[in-house]
C-alpha cells in the first residue's frame, strides 16, 4: 500500500484522539509517513471527534475525501462517514453497539470490559485494524506499552488482536521518525534559538504550545507562566524579555486581539518578543475548533501607530520549527516584534517529522552593547539597531512606551519625535534585505499556470499543483514582503490563482500590489481543504 | 549619569504628593543600590517619577507596570522590582493584575499614588474616588462607592499590606523600606493629595492616625476607614506574612534534555 486514509472517530471521551495517535505511531514503526488531521467540536463529552490519518510512503500532507479504512468507536461515525468509503476500503465497528453492518464487526466494549477497562475500547478497536492492516503483534504491543495503564491496555490488544482476521500484509519500508504536531515543533525551534519563558493564557488551537513547554520545564530549563489574561501575557513577557530572557507568548485571534497594545509597545519599546498566533474561524468567537487563515490582515496591522515587525507564514511542522527558530533570533538581531502566524491544521495536526530541519535551528547572540556606566539604550547609529544592554549591570537601561530621546527620557520635542522614529525605520531596508535572503517564497513544480498559497493551504495545495502539473507557489513571509522572490517565482506565469482559507481573500489582496490575480479559490467552512476540492477548481 | 537625579524638567503641580514619593523613592534606591533596582510605571501622573529618577526602568503602558514588573522579577530574581502605579492605572484599568500578582506572591512592591481620580486626564472619577465625587465625568457627583484598595489586596491574598501619607515623608521613608524589605508581594498605598483637582492634604492630615505595630486582625483594621469619610484613617503596615514568593517556586530547573532528545522521545 503506498497511500491510504485512515478515519477513527467515536464521542468526545471515547479516545478516538489517542486511537489515532496509536496508530499513527504504529505506522510510523513499518517507516510510513503520516500526517494527522484531528476534527473536533468544542466540548468535552459528546459530540463527534474524528481523526484522519494519510498515511504515504512519500510524505502526503493532505486529506482527501475518501477513507480506506474507517473505524468506528460509535454508530454515528459509521452513519457520519460510510458514504466516504473508497473501493477497496474497510470498515471496522463497534459491534457491541451496532448491530449489524457492512465490514467487520468488533465486539471492542465487551472486550476491553472483561480483561481491561471499558475506556480501553479504542485500545481494541486499534488492534482490530492493526491486525487487518498487516501489522505484526509485536510491533503493536511495543506501542501499546507505552500508553497509560499498559498492563490492561495490553490484555484488551492481545484480545482483540487474537480476534481479528488478518486482510492485508503490510511492508516494512523504513525506519521511524519523531512524530510532532505544529505547536511541537514551533516550540522546539523556539527553544533551540534559547527560548527561556513562555507565556499564554489558554486558548484553542495554541493551548497545546502550553501543555507541550509546561511539560517541558524540569527537562528543557524553560519558565512557562500562565498569567491572568492577554494583556497581562505579553505586558508580562516584554517585562521579562526588557530584563534579558528570550521570551515567547502563544495565543489565538481573540487573545491576540488582546495583545495588540503590547505589540505596538513593542514597537516604540524595541523591546523583543515572539508572538505565536495560530488562527481559528472568527470573528469573535468564530468556530473555535475548526480552522481559518483570516488573520493575516490583523497579523500585518494590529497594534497602534508606525512601527516594523515580522509576519511568518509556516505551513507545516517543518516550516513551523524553522520559522519561529527565525523568528526569535530576528527579534532579537533588530529588536522588533515576530509574529509566526500558524493555523488551526498545523498547530493541531501531527506530522511525520523532518529532521533535517533541525541543520537550520541555530542561536544568534543579540547585539549586545559594552554596558558600561554609560549607555544609550535607543542609542541612534547608522543601522538604528542600539545595542542591547539587560538591567543588573553597570549600565543603566530605560525602556519607555513614550517617545523617547536616546537615554530613554520621554520627549515631545518636534525634532526628538522626528529623530527617534527615523531611527527605527532605518531597520526598514536591512529586514527587508534580510528576508529576501532567506528562502521565504517556496517553488513547487514548474508551469505557466501557478497557484499561490500560505499556511496549512500549502498542504493540499501542494498535492493538488501535483496532479494538474500547476507550479505552487508559496508564500512563507508578509512582514516584510519577499519581493524579489515573488517576483522571479511568477516568472513565465500567465494564470494565477490564489487558494486560502477565509472569506475576503486577504492574501490574494495582497499578491495584487505585486501581480495580476485571475481567480481566488476560497475555502471557508473550517474544514481544510481536500486535495480534490482544489484540483476540480483547476480542470 | 551615574547619579540617581535627572536633569529633566518636573511637571508635578506644586504641592503635590508625587514630590514626597520621589525624595523618598530616591533614598531607598540609594539603599539597595541603583544597579540592583529596576522600577516601572504605568501613565498617570504618577509615571512622571520615571523621568525623574535615573535608574534601570520600563515605562509602560496605562494599567500594566504589575505586569511588567513581575516579568523582570521572574526574569532576574537578583533585582528589586518596584512598580509604581495610581489609583486609575491599577484599580481602574490593571486592577486584574494587581490583584493576581498579590494571588501568586510576586516578590515585587506595587506603591500606589492615590490621589483618588484621574489627574493626567483632568479630573474625572476613579474606582476609589469617594461617592458624590464632582469631577468631568461626574458632574451631579459620582454614583459609585469607593473601592477599598488593601482589602482588595487582602482578599487576594497579599503578604505585605501599608499605607502611608505623603505629607509625613519620614514615616513615608519607614513604611516604603519597609516593604521594599518584604519577601513577597508588598503593597504600600500612598495617600496623596491632588492640589489641582482634589485637595485632600488637611482631611488626611486631620484624620488619620499611626498604628503602633501591626495589627493582629487585619481584615477589621483595613475597614476601619471607608474611603468616604467614615472612619479614622489607619497608617503603616496592615499585614505581614512569610510565604515562598512565586519566582522561589519557579526557579529555573537548570537544562538536562536536548531538543534532539525531546524529538526521539517522540518516535
Amino acid at each position: 500500500m503506498e497511500d491510504f486514509q485512515i478515519l477513527i472517530g467515536g464521542a468526545a471521551g471515547q479516545g478516538s484522539k489517542s486511537a489515532g495517535r496509536l496508530i499513527a505511531r504504529v505506522l510510523n514503526r513499518y517507516g510510513y509517513k503520516i500526517y494527522v488531521y484531528e476534527d473536533y467540536p468544542s466540548l468535552i463529552r459528546g459530540g463527534h471527534n474524528f481523526s484522519l490519518i494519510r498515511v504515504s510512503k512519500d510524505n502526503k500532507r493532505s486529506i482527501k475525501r475518501q477513507v480506506d479504512f474507517l473505524l468506528a468507536l460509535n454508530k454515528d461515525t459509521l452513519e457520519r462517514h460510510r458514504d466516504k468509503l473508497s473501493g477497496r476500503g474497510c470498515i471496522i465497528y463497534n459491534a457491541d453497539e451496532v448491530d449489524e453492518a457492512e465490514g467487520i464487526g468488533a465486539p471492542i466494549e465487551t472486550i476491553a470490559t472483561e480483561v481491561g477497562k471499558k475506556i480501553m475500547q479504542n485500545t481494541a478497536l486499534c488492534a482490530y485494524f492493526c491486525k487487518a492492516v498487516g501489522i505484526s503483534e509485536g510491533v503493536m504491543k511495543e506501542v501499546v506499552e507505552t500508553l497509560p495503564a499498559p498492563d490492561k491496555n495490553l490484555k484488551v490488544a492481545e484480545k482483540a488482536y487474537q480476534k481479528a482476521e488478518k486482510e492485508n500484509d503490510l511492508e516494512d519500508i523504513g525506519d521511524p521518525v519523531p512524530l510532532v504536531t505544529g505547536n511541537e515543533a514551533l516550540s522546539l525551534g523556539a527553544l533551540e534559538a534559547g527560548l527561556e519563558n513562555y507565556f499564554a493564557y489558554p486558548m484553542t488551537p495554541s493551548t497545546s504550545i502550553l501543555h507541550f513547554l509546561a511539560g517541558l520545564e524540569t527537562e528543557c530549563d524553560v519558565q512557562v507562566m500562565q498569567p491572568e489574561n492577554e494583556v497581562g501575557v505579553i505586558n508580562t513577557a516584554l517585562g521579562a524579555a526588557y530584563a534579558g530572557r528570550r521570551s515567547m507568548v502563544g495565543t489565538s485571534g481573540g487573545g491576540f486581539a488582546l495583545m495588540a497594545e503590547g505589540v505596538s509597545l513593542a514597537g516604540i519599546s524595541e523591546t523583543p518578543i515572539v508572538i505565536i498566533e495560530s488562527q481559528r474561524a472568527g470573528p469573535a468567537s468564530g468556530v473555535p475548533t475548526y480552522n481559518a487563515q483570516s488573520d493575516l490582515n490583523f497579523a500585518l496591522n494590529a497594534g497602534h501607530g508606525d512601527f516594523l515587525r515580522f509576519v511568518f507564514t509556516p505551513g507545516d511542522a517543518e516550516e513551523a520549527f524553522y520559522l519561529t527558530n527565525l523568528a526569535m533570533n530576528l527579534s532579537w538581531k533588530y529588536q522588533v516584534p515576530a509574529i509566526v502566524l500558524i493555523d488551526k491544521d498545523i498547530s493541531e495536526s501531527t506530522f511525520s517529522f523532518d529532521q533535517s530541519v533541525m541543520e537550520k535551528g541555530e542561536y544568534w547572540e543579540e547585539s549586545r552593547g559594552e554596558c558600561g556606566k554609560h549607555y544609550d539604550r535607543y542609542e541612534d547609529n547608522e543601522f538604528g539597531i542600539s545595542p542591547l544592554c539587560y538591567p543588573g549591570k553597570e549600565a543603566t537601561v530605560r525602556n519607555n512606551s513614550y517617545e523617547h530621546n536616546e537615554y530613554g527620557t520621554t520627549t515631545e520635542d518636534p525634532d526628538e519625535v522626528v529623530k527617534m522614529q527615523d531611527k527605527r525605520m532605518k531597520k526598514k531596508p536591512l529586514m527587508e534585505e534580510e528576508i529576501e535572503r532567506l528562502e521565504m517564497v517556496k517553488v513547487f513544480g514548474e508551469g505557466k499556470k501557478a497557484l499561490v498559497t500560505w499556511g496549512s493551504s500549502k498542504m493540499a495545495a501542494k498535492e493538488a499543483g501535483k496532479k494538474a502539473g500547476w507550479k505552487v507557489i508559496q508564500i512563507m513571509s508578509f512582514a516584510p514582503f519577499p519581493e524579489k522572490r515573488f517576483k522571479n517565482a511568477l516568472e513565465g506565469v500567465e494564470e494565477l490563482v490564489v487558494v486560502e482559507e477565509n472569506r475576503l481573500g486577504q492574501a490574494a489582496e495582497i499578491i495584487k500590489r505585486y501581480t495580476e490575480v485571475d481567480r481566488k479559490v476560497l475555502k471557508y467552512d473550517g474544514r481544510p481543504f481536500y486535495e480534490e476540492e482544489i484540483l476540480n477548481e483547476l480542470n | 549619569m551615574s547619579d540617581i537625579n535627572m536633569e529633566t524638567e518636573n511637571t508635578w503641580c506644586p504641592g503635590c504628593g508625587n514630590f514626597a514619593i520621589e525624595a523618598v523613592t530616591k533614598k531607598v534606591i540609594k539603599k539597595i543600590g541603583r544597579n540592583k533596582t529596576a522600577i516601572t510605571a504605568g501613565i498617570g501622573c504618577h509615571a512622571k517619577i520615571i523621568d525623574y529618577v535615573n535608574v534601570n526602568s520600563f515605562y509602560g503602558l496605562h494599567g500594566r507596570p504589575v505586569s511588567l514588573a513581575v516579568g523582570i522579577k521572574l526574569a532576574n530574581p537578583e533585582l528589586s522590582v518596584l512598580a509604581f502605579s495610581g489609583d486609575g492605572d491599577s484599580l481602574n484599568e490593571g486592577i486584574s493584575h494587581l490583584i493576581h500578582a498579590a494571588k501568586r506572591n510576586s516578590d515585587i512592591t506595587v506603591v500606589i499614588h492615590q490621589n483618588r481620580n484621574f489627574a493626567l486626564t483632568v479630573k474625572q472619577f476613579t474606582a476609589s474616588s469617594p461617592k458624590g465625587f464632582v469631577s468631568n465625568s461626574s458632574p451631579e457627583g459620582n454614583v459609585e462607592e469607593p473601592l477599598n484598595t488593601l482589602e482588595v489586596a487582602n482578599s487576594a491574598g497579599a503578604t505585605f499590606i501599608s499605607r502611608s501619607f505623603s505629607g509625613d515623608i519620614e514615616h513615608l521613608q519607614e513604611t516604603m523600606e519597609k516593604a521594599v524589605e518584604h519577601k513577597g508581594f508588598s503593597l504600600i498605598e500612598v495617600l496623596q493629595s491632588c492640589p489641582a483637582w482634589y485637595d485632600t492634604n488637611s482631611y488626611y492630615r486631620e484624620n488619620s492616625y499611626k498604628m503602633e505595630k501591626v495589627p493582629k486582625n487585619p481584615d477589621k483594621k483595613i475597614r476601619e476607614w471607608n474611603y468616604d469619610g467614615e472612619g479614622k484613617i489607619p497608617l503603616g503596615v496592615f499585614k505581614k506574612q512569610e510565604k515562598p514568593t512565586y519566582e522561589e517556586k519557579m526557579a529555573r530547573k537548570g537544562k538536562k534534555v536536548s531538543v534532539e532528545e525531546v524529538l526521539k522521545s517522540k518516535i
